[in-house]
């Protein structure tokens, strides 16, 4: 089980007023397991679909391909099997939950979980202790388990709302949906430590993200290049470094 | 509120002085004798030289009518109308209907000019300088009963578009003309459509066919000048398939002290991807400062996508009569259509307005959009009156509205009615609505960078009707705006 | 069409006491009738409805005590619309009379049909009276019904002196398919506050037509509440007129219906005065053939300047069949005022809920997350916090 996520010609379309619109044309990419993986690419790329459909969000339709994870085929799993069997996307913008207690909704999806790793769920003292922990951790306020899930929050807050939930729910592939878009360096730095806290030999990244500036703090393994919904070019961390001086041009004119 | 007080004032002086349009021509009239009765239908047709089937139409119209009683829903309030006591049926003197615009009666012809409307075609090159084009306008214009010249025809015939009085239409294109009139609205549909059915004297007729881009923006203007007379337009508007076409609608008429009826019926008809864009700007006569005359304006328009994608946009100014009662409306049958209002309704004086729109969606992923804004003055009242209804099919349903109305003064009042009828599941729809006055702090920030009280209160009712506006063709937006500020002038500031 | 045409009101006040008569005599507003267009009364004609016999003690003790009631300062307690009086008590402050006089209706309620049916075939109901400048707590009202053809309209006042203070539960429940049609007439003086929180929760073929008209003096506060809940066709009508300057009302509900039953919330906040506020949410959630009712109108008068209005109306639908009706409606005669309305009628959110299910909650517990959220907003708006609980166990799924 080296291929830990395994994604081969995969295509994906959207439909657009009716007409559908083909955004993943044929993607492949794997990541083994224990590394943490960087996808960049030009908006419209395709980036923000590849994880959607990997989580398992219904507006995308697969036309072609696969996507396997530990072996199981993720496509054919609803998306609270995937997050049960260790994928968790952090998402872009974070959706609004009015009237959904935090705390509340953090246990449910951390006793979901558990029950279905066939863990022991956790008594509201005991998870509370640890909900409390993981909040001081990311230098959040206990305030915010209070309040509805993102509700009123900054992009900062829902940010590391969206860390507490990861480092709650302890994914084996965490999927990080341009994470850093809106982020100051001080909560970049806390949402790469949430991150890299959790690297180890059973947990692998994909970091969706524009800037090399997130890849200064996570640094990853391979650098994947992204463009017209296909990956254009791979290889290691330089290549974030090669994009952030001459662009995408050069990898666009030679995938041409 | 020292400001508002001022405006009020100056609301109250200028009153209605400024209605613009308040001449009267003269020119020789042939007026069919008072009352409506089956003879009075019987003479319309045969005047109109008619086929025998309009005419059996027309007669089932009026016995439908006879048997209804008038629509008393409305927040509006009148003294019994005696449909006896009007004349249906008013013609400029002529020998026979005009050929050509060298035919038509001079007079005539300086009446539209005074409203602006240059009916020569050389004159109606003076379009929009926009981006150095210039957009020619093809016009019908229905004076009374009668349409008297429109122009451009050639043009647009080329185009294989017809553009023609519908008397004409009746006789030339009786095919088209019967397959769909009063499909849309049937001819019972209600009171004032039944009254129309049975008396309608003329209107315009399109048609354009599949694929084709009405190649110019087209207008009727409707004046009522007879005295004692009622109108009662009858507009039919066909696009095929992939066929697109913008209509423009201006209504004026003389000051009078007695009220006089408009009751018009416009039906649309869109089939797959056409489009098709409604503008009227009204503006007949409001009545004078005491209530006294104006017209009482009641409207059927209503429109169908028939066809899978189609789009239906109505964007309406309403300005001027003493009761305006009116709905356009969209039937959204084609899967995917779209339905479209944008209304602004100004009130004054002792005008009362009850406007609105249906959107009944019949198809999946049908979408409509309503932006109504209200600005009530004077001891006038207006309300917005409107139906979303969203049937069992109509999955993914889409519908957004908006209304919003400006009170200016404590006299007057403003309502808001709508109705939302949803039996699917999957639909979104969301209403909104506010009621306000102009706010001080805008007024005070607009006065203190040298706007007069008057140019302010324009400016702000301006932007108010900001996403109305914006709608109208660039030729009507102008004119539009024109007479906003002048109603402000009166009405508002 | 007023919505008691002549000849229906005829049929009502021309034959008080003939109820079999009097409710089959075709005399019901039509859905011609615009005030009951959503809500067309049809089905209740030709029924022979009859006087509700009495309940033996027993039932009614053990039906209440079934109820797990928040701890509160007085109880009454009425069956098949009479009071019990050996289960009922109040606090000293309090004192409740028999209703002696005749059929008028309030002159607030005028032309409203369930007023009109009420005064018709009136029962005395509750006469609760709070002192000025006192605080009675909160009063717990049950009234229950049990039969089928059987009608109860109990008619009910409660009149708050100057400043004084009172939390109303008026609970509604029963079996069989019966009619209930109480009135309330609440009567909040200067500065009085009284919240008023009913739980409607009728035998789920049972019809309702209830009515509340209050009036509500300078600075007082008339707070309204109402779970609406139970019934195969029942309109909860609250009518308020904001009589004194700078008082407040809040006319707030929230309906859950299912099966093809159809449940309706009609108000009226009639801003007779100055400065003063109205606030209004009503949440529905449709599922089965349910269907959900607003009407809603605010009318400003002229010389109720600076008036604050603002009213909300949502509605989930669950199921394909499910329908939900709306009308909000303003009427505005006074301009320096500001007034909003919105409403909203759609699915749940797909977004909310793959973000759940995206963090492993599973698809039907991440729905009723979304629907005990919705309704938890409504009901965090009471403010007697033992009542937020105990409205709280009422709903699907105890939130």
């Amino acid at each position: 089980m080296s291929d830990f996520l395994k994604i081969e010609g995969l295509k994906a379309q959207i439909d657009a007023d009716g007409t559908p619109k083909e955004i993943l044309k044929g993607l492949d990419l794997t990541i083994p397991k224990g590394e943490v993986h960087a996808i960049m690419g030009p908006n419209g790329s395709g980036k923000s679909t590849l994880s959607y459909v990997l989580a398992g969000r219904e507006d995308y339709e697969v036309t072609g391909g696969s996507a396997h994870f530990k072996g199981q085929d993720l496509l054919e799993l609803e998306p609270e099997e995937r997050a049960a069997l260790g994928v968790f996307l952090a998402f872009q913008s974070p959706v609004e939950l009015p009237g959904v207690n935090n705390a509340n909704f953090l246990r449910t999806a951390v006793n979901a979980v558990r029950k279905a790793r066939g863990e022991e769920e956790l008594d509201a003292v005991s998870f509370l202790k640890l909900a409390r922990e993981e909040t001081s951790r990311l230098s959040m306020s206990g305030e915010m388990l209070k309040r509805a899930v993102n509700v009123g929050f900054s992009g900062g807050e829902k940010k590391r709302n969206e860390v507490l939930q990861m480092r709650l729910l302890k994914p084996s592939l965490a999927i990080l949906d341009e994470t850093d878009s809106g982020l100051d360096i001080d909560a970049l730095r806390i949402v790469a430590e949430g991150v890299n806290s959790l690297r180890g030999p059973d947990f692998s990244s994909l970091v969706i993200t524009h800037h090399q500036r997130l890849l200064e703090y996570i640094v990853p393994d391979r650098v994947h290049v992204m463009a017209h919904g296909r990956i254009i070019h791979s290889g290691g961390p330089e290549v974030a470094t090669l994009l952030e001086k001459q662009g995408y041009k050069q990898f666009l004119e030679a995938a041409a | 509120m020292p400001a508002v007080s001022e405006t009020r004032e100056a609301v109250e002086k200028l009153a209605r002085s400024n209605y613009e349009w308040g001449f009267e021509t003269n020119v020789e009239m042939d007026l069919a004798p008072k009352g409506l009765n089956e003879d009075i239908v019987r003479l319309i047709s045969a005047r109109k030289k008619e086929p025998q089937w309009m005419l059996d139409w027309r007669l089932k119209a009026f016995r439908a009518w006879q048997d209804m009683s008038e629509p008393d829903w409305a927040k509006i309030r009148h003294p019994p109308i005696d449909y006896q006591d009007a004349h249906y049926f008013a013609q400029p003197k002529k020998k026979s209907g005009p050929k050509s615009l060298d035919e038509v009666d001079p007079e005539l012809l300086r009446t539209y000019e005074k409203l602006g409307i240059p009916l020569h075609e050389q004159e109606m090159l003076v379009g929009v300088e926009g981006a150095g084009q210039k957009t020619p306008v093809a016009v019908d214009a229905v004076f009374d009963s009668v349409s008297v010249a429109t122009t451009f025809r050639k043009t647009l015939a080329e185009a294989g578009v017809i553009f023609c009085p519908i008397s004409e239409a009746i006789i030339e294109h009786p095919e088209l003309v019967k397959k769909y009139l009063g499909t849309v609205v049937p001819v019972a549909d209600n009171f004032f459509s039944a009254l129309n059915s049975a008396v309608f004297t003329d209107g315009s007729f399109v048609y354009v066919p599949k694929g084709v881009r009405c190649p110019m923006e087209l207008s009727t203007y409707f004046r009522i000048n007879a005295r004692n007379t009622g109108q009662f337009e009858r507009t039919l508007i066909i696009a095929e398939d992939q066929a697109t076409v913008s209509y423009l609608e201006g209504c004026t008429a003389p000051q009078r002290d007695e009220n006089q009826l408009h009751a018009a019926v416009v039906e649309l008809v869109a089939m797959e991807d056409a489009f098709i864009k409604y503008s009227t700007v009204q503006n007949w006569y409001p009545g004078d400062e005491n209530g006294k005359g104006g017209i009482y304006n009641f409207v059927t328009k209503r429109g169908i996508c028939k066809g899978d994608r189609a789009r239906i946009s109505w964007t309406q100014v309403e300005t001027g009569s003493a009761i305006t009662w009116k709905y356009p409306s969209c039937i959204l049958a084609g899967k995917g259509s779209v339905g479209e209002f944008y209304s602004v309704a100004v009130t004054n004086g002792h005008q009362q307005a009850d406007t609105g729109t249906k959107m009944i969606h019949l198809a999946p992923d049908t979408r409509s959009t309503i932006v109504a804004k209200t600005i009530s003055a004077g001891q006038s009242d207006s309300t917005y009156r409107g139906l979303v209804r969203m049937q069992p099919k109509a999955r993914n349903g889409r519908n957004f509205t908006q209304c919003d109305s400006l009170l200016i003064g404590d006299q007057c009042g403003a309502h808001t009615v709508p109705y939302i009828e949803s039996r699917n599941m999957s639909v979104r729809i969301e209403h909104e609505a506010t009621t306000s006055k102009i706010s001080e702090d805008q007024l005070f920030y607009c006065r203190s960078r040298g706007f007069s009280e008057e140019e302010a209160v324009g400016l702000i009712v301006n932007g108010f009707c900001r996403e109305v506006l914006k709608e109208l063709p660039m030729e009507f937006a102008v004119e539009a705006q024109k007479l906003l500020q002048i109603s402000l002038e009166g009405s508002v500031g | 069409m007023s919505e008691n045409s002549a000849a229906a009101w005829q049929a009502l006040t021309g034959r008080a006491g003939e109820r079999a008569a009097l409710l089959g005599a075709g005399g019901l507003p039509t859905r011609r009738v615009e005030a009951w267009h959503y809500t067309p009364l049809q089905s209740l004609n030709g029924i022979a409805w009859q006087e509700a016999p009495a309940l033996d003690a027993a039932t009614v003790k053990r039906r209440v005590e079934g109820l797990n009631l928040p701890e509160h300062d007085g109880l009454l307690v009425f069956a098949n619309g009479r009071f019990c009086k050996e289960l009922s008590h109040l606090p000293d402050c309090m004192d409740v009379q028999e209703y002696g006089d005749g059929s008028a209706v309030q002159p607030l309620l005028a032309g409203r049909f369930s007023a009109g049916l009420n005064a018709a075939l009136r029962q005395p109901g509750a006469r609760l009276h709070v002192p000025a400048g006192t605080d009675a707590g909160l009063i717990v009202m049950v009234s229950l019904t049990e039969g089928d053809g059987v009608s109860t309209h109990l008619h009910h006042s409660v009149t708050l002196d100057e400043g004084a203070q009172l939390t109303l539960l008026d609970v509604q429940l029963g079996t069989g398919q019966y009619l209930t049609n109480p009135q309330v007439d609440v009567h909040c003086a200067d500065k009085a506050h009284l919240s008023h929180i009913t739980q409607q929760a009728e035998s789920h073929e049972a019809a309702r037509l209830a009515i509340v008209g209050a009036r509500v003096g300078e600075r007082g506060n008339y707070d309204s509440f109402t779970l609406n809940q139970g019934g195969v066709l029942a309109r909860q009508e609250v009518v308020t007129q904001l009589s004194g300057p700078f008082s407040n009302t809040n006319v707030n509900a929230i309906q859950l219906v299912d099966g093809a039953r159809l449940n309706d919330l009609s108000s009226m906040i009639h801003h007779a005065s100055p400065d003063c506020t109205s606030r209004q949410t009503v949440r529905s959630v449709l599922s089965e053939n349910g269907q959900g009712v607003f009407q809603g109108k605010i009318l400003v008068d002229r010389i109720a300047q600076k008036t604050d209005g603002y009213q909300m109306n949502q509605a989930l639908l669950l199921s394909e069949k499910a329908q939900m009706n709306s009308k909000p409606e303003l009427e505005i005669y006074a301009d320096d005022v500001k007034c909003s309305h919105g409403a909203t009628v759609g699915a749940l959110d797909e977004d909310q809920l793959f973000y759940l299910r995206s963090r492993g909650v599973q698809e039907e517990q991440a729905r009723d997350m979304l629907v005990q959220a919705f309704l938890l907003e409504t009901v965090e708006l009471v403010e007697h916090e033992s009542l937020r609980d105990y409205l709280l166990k009422a709903l699907p799924g105890h939130v």
